[in-house]
């Protein structure tokens, strides 16, 4: 079984570097722990060539900022839609990826998007304080997750 | 007046929106478009070492970093004493070319494929939840795998250039900081089907047929779907070819005349002014020569085939000779001739990837040249959606002063506002809604121009297209959104 962790956003401008830094850290949490079979990547956004990156996994956990009107995570199941598409788009949506790689390669993974709540967007790369703190707890609550994704194979 | 406004509101910024007036008598009085562009940047970077800037301009916009990393870096080879273009080693130059033709075939292959494709394939009037990529996928889904990998290639040549997905540090001031393997290399010259660049140069081909083949059924429509007069900027190579990384910048009017006759882009501010306009955050650079009402310019890929003598690569070339046969060697000013130019370039792109790949060049470990320091420069690119300018001044603390940068889009203020005026004039005359007609049109002709509208910041959310109608009282008839 492969799990992939796929952060996104713009690390130089605050609060939406989340996606990304939840990534380093599970990245460096699962070097520390030499846990298997999970893969970590990021990039500014996702696009097309994403739905072929998710088709070699087995599980896919996206990871984005989020502006939406929520606590601190949350923790939502993606499936395959493309209704959100915008009209001069340079950037897809994971279910918009997801509906591409079941139509493309026939199959698509078992997808999670995890939502984390930030709060300035300027021309920074200091995460606010408070979107610190969301960091933290979304990174943990991954952990977690990975590890119960992993359990029935792996003790770790 | 009546006034119809179609919006794409973004969370952030990047907030674009066209209004269309309307007179007593329903005739389109004026079209604007409206963009708003972030200039806080320009704020932002002064007092940073200029060394940083390469590195601090990819946040600009999460769309085209390799653009803003190579201008930045561009322009302080300038400031580090090693001069403009030719005066970085050999290794220096090739391996930020690869990086930007890297840039350039991925960018040109999402466009055609993702925004270009479903309106040639599908119909500008199919569906628009269809209308992209997912269609495709679900009517020719060996297009649509093929529109996926050149993505891929491109993004690969790019991370192993620019040492990484985000925020690359591959290009620093006087050259760059790693070479390419013998294994990347080979990866990139012979993977397996399809990750090889002679599979991307046939897909490549493959597209321009592809174009080809909906314009021979659909010339009335291609050939009178936003067309006017413009002039056309774009940097040249000094004898005249197509070059996207370097060169002298060269502007041609409406009859292919030089009007900016291949001058050092140092010196661009001498050439290049830009106004301010009360209901557009966006400036309007023009012609300083010509004026504010005459002298603005188009710049993109039909602005290059316009300006550019040959192209230096022979299929590309081939290609060219085709297209520029078409107008009888005069500028081309059809705005859907402009996806026409971009094949030509992704092949021109693919060529050249090929071309470098095979350099022994980049091996060497000669990376970096310095010499006297100075304390301005200039860095200009050409960048998928057109001229990039990048203008810095630092002082004896290394720090810098001032920053100004003109974007592609920027440039393409006015091309775009006339592109809109003239599909408002021939979708909406006589209509007091807004029709599914009109909204496709305005869509078509401004994706034409591949604009970067949402930049940079794109946390979770939404990017409605809105449109309202408005009637001659300032009352909103009507509402669209997506």
């Amino acid at each position: 079984m492969k799990i992939l962790i796929y952060g996104y956003g713009n690390p130089g401008r605050q609060d939406d570097a989340l996606g990304i830094k939840l990534a380093e850290n599970i990245e460096h949490w699962v070097q520390e722990k030499n846990i298997p079979n999970v893969e970590v990547d990021y990039n500014y956004q996702l696009n097309i060539e994403d739905s072929e990156r998710i088709s070699r996994s087995d599980i896919v956990i996206f990871a984005d900022a989020s502006i939406e009107e929520i606590d601190d995570f949350v923790f939502t199941t993606v499936t395959p839609d493309n209704s959100t598409i915008e009209f001069s788009m340079h950037a897809v949506s994971p279910a918009f990826v997801l509906d591409l790689c079941e139509k493309l390669y026939g199959k698509h993974p078992d997808t999670y998007l995890l939502h984390i709540k930030g709060y300035e967007w300027e021309f920074t790369e200091q995460l606010t304080e408070d979107a610190l703190l969301n960091l933290a707890k979304a990174t943990e609550f991954m952990k977690e997750k990975i590890k119960e994704l992993l359990n029935h194979i792996f003790h770790i | 007046m009546n006034k119809i406004t179609i919006e794409p509101v973004t969370r952030i910024e990047g907030h674009g929106k066209v209004t269309i007036h309307m007179d007593d008598k329903l005739n389109v009085a004026q079209t604007r478009l409206h963009v708003v562009e972030f200039r806080g940047f320009e704020r932002f970077v002064q007092g940073r070492p200029y060394w940083e800037a390469p590195v601090l301009v990819q946040r600009l916009c999460g769309i085209c970093p390799v653009s803003h990393h190579l201008a930045a870096a561009k322009a302080l080879d300038v400031i580090v004493g090693a001069g403009t273009g030719e005066g970085l080693t050999p290794v220096g130059e090739k391996m930020r070319r690869l990086m930007h033709y890297g840039q350039m075939f991925q960018s040109h292959a999402l466009h055609f494929f993702h925004l270009a494709s479903p309106d040639l394939l599908l119909g500008y009037d199919s569906d628009p939840a269809l209308r992209n990529v997912i269609g495709i996928a679900l009517k020719h889904p060996d297009l649509a795998v093929q529109g996926v990998m050149m993505r891929k290639y491109g993004q690969e040549i790019i991370a192993a250039t620019a040492g990484k997905k985000i925020h690359g540090t591959g290009a620093i001031p006087g050259g760059i900081n790693k070479n390419l393997t013998i294994e990347e290399r080979d990866g990139f010259l012979k993977g397996a089907d399809p990750m090889n660049i002679d599979k991307m140069i046939e897909w490549s081909l493959a597209a321009l047929e592809l174009f080809k083949g909906y314009h021979k059924q659909n010339k009335d429509f291609v050939d009178n779907f936003a067309v006017f007069p413009s002039n056309h900027l774009s940097l040249v190579r000094k004898d005249g070819a197509l070059d996207l990384y370097h060169g002298v910048l060269r502007a041609v009017d409406k009859d292919g005349k030089k009007i900016l006759n291949d001058v050092d882009y140092q010196d661009y501010y001498k050439y290049i002014n830009e106004e301010v306009k009360s209901w557009s955050y966006m400036k309007f650079p023009f012609l300083t020569s010509i004026g504010k009402k005459d002298g603005w310019y188009t710049v993109g890929p039909l602005a290059r085939l316009n300006t550019c003598d040959f192209i230096p690569t022979p299929l590309a070339q081939k290609a060219f000779e085709e297209y520029k046969a078409y107008t009888k060697g005069k500028p081309n000013h059809m705005s859907l001739h402009m996806h026409w130019a971009r094949l030509i370039e992704t092949i021109h792109a693919a060529e050249m990837i090929k071309q470098l790949l095979n350099d022994k060049d980049l091996q060497s470990t000669n990376l970096v040249t310095k010499g006297k320091k100075q304390y301005e420069g200039v860095g200009l690119i050409e960048a998928p959606r057109g001229t990039l300018f990048h203008h810095y001044k630092i002082n004896k603390d290394d720090q810098i002063t001032m920053a100004n940068l003109i974007v592609s889009t920027t440039n393409n203020n006015e091309p775009m506002n006339r592109a809109v005026n003239d599909v408002a004039i021939k979708m909406m005359t006589g209509k007091k809604e807004i029709t599914e007609g009109m909204k496709n049109a305005v869509e078509v002709a401004i994706r034409a121009y591949d604009p970067c509208l949402s930049c940079a910041t794109h946390s979770l959310g939404k990017m409605p297209l809105e449109i309202s109608l408005y009637d001659s009282a300032d009352n909103m008839i009507d509402q669209y959104r997506s």
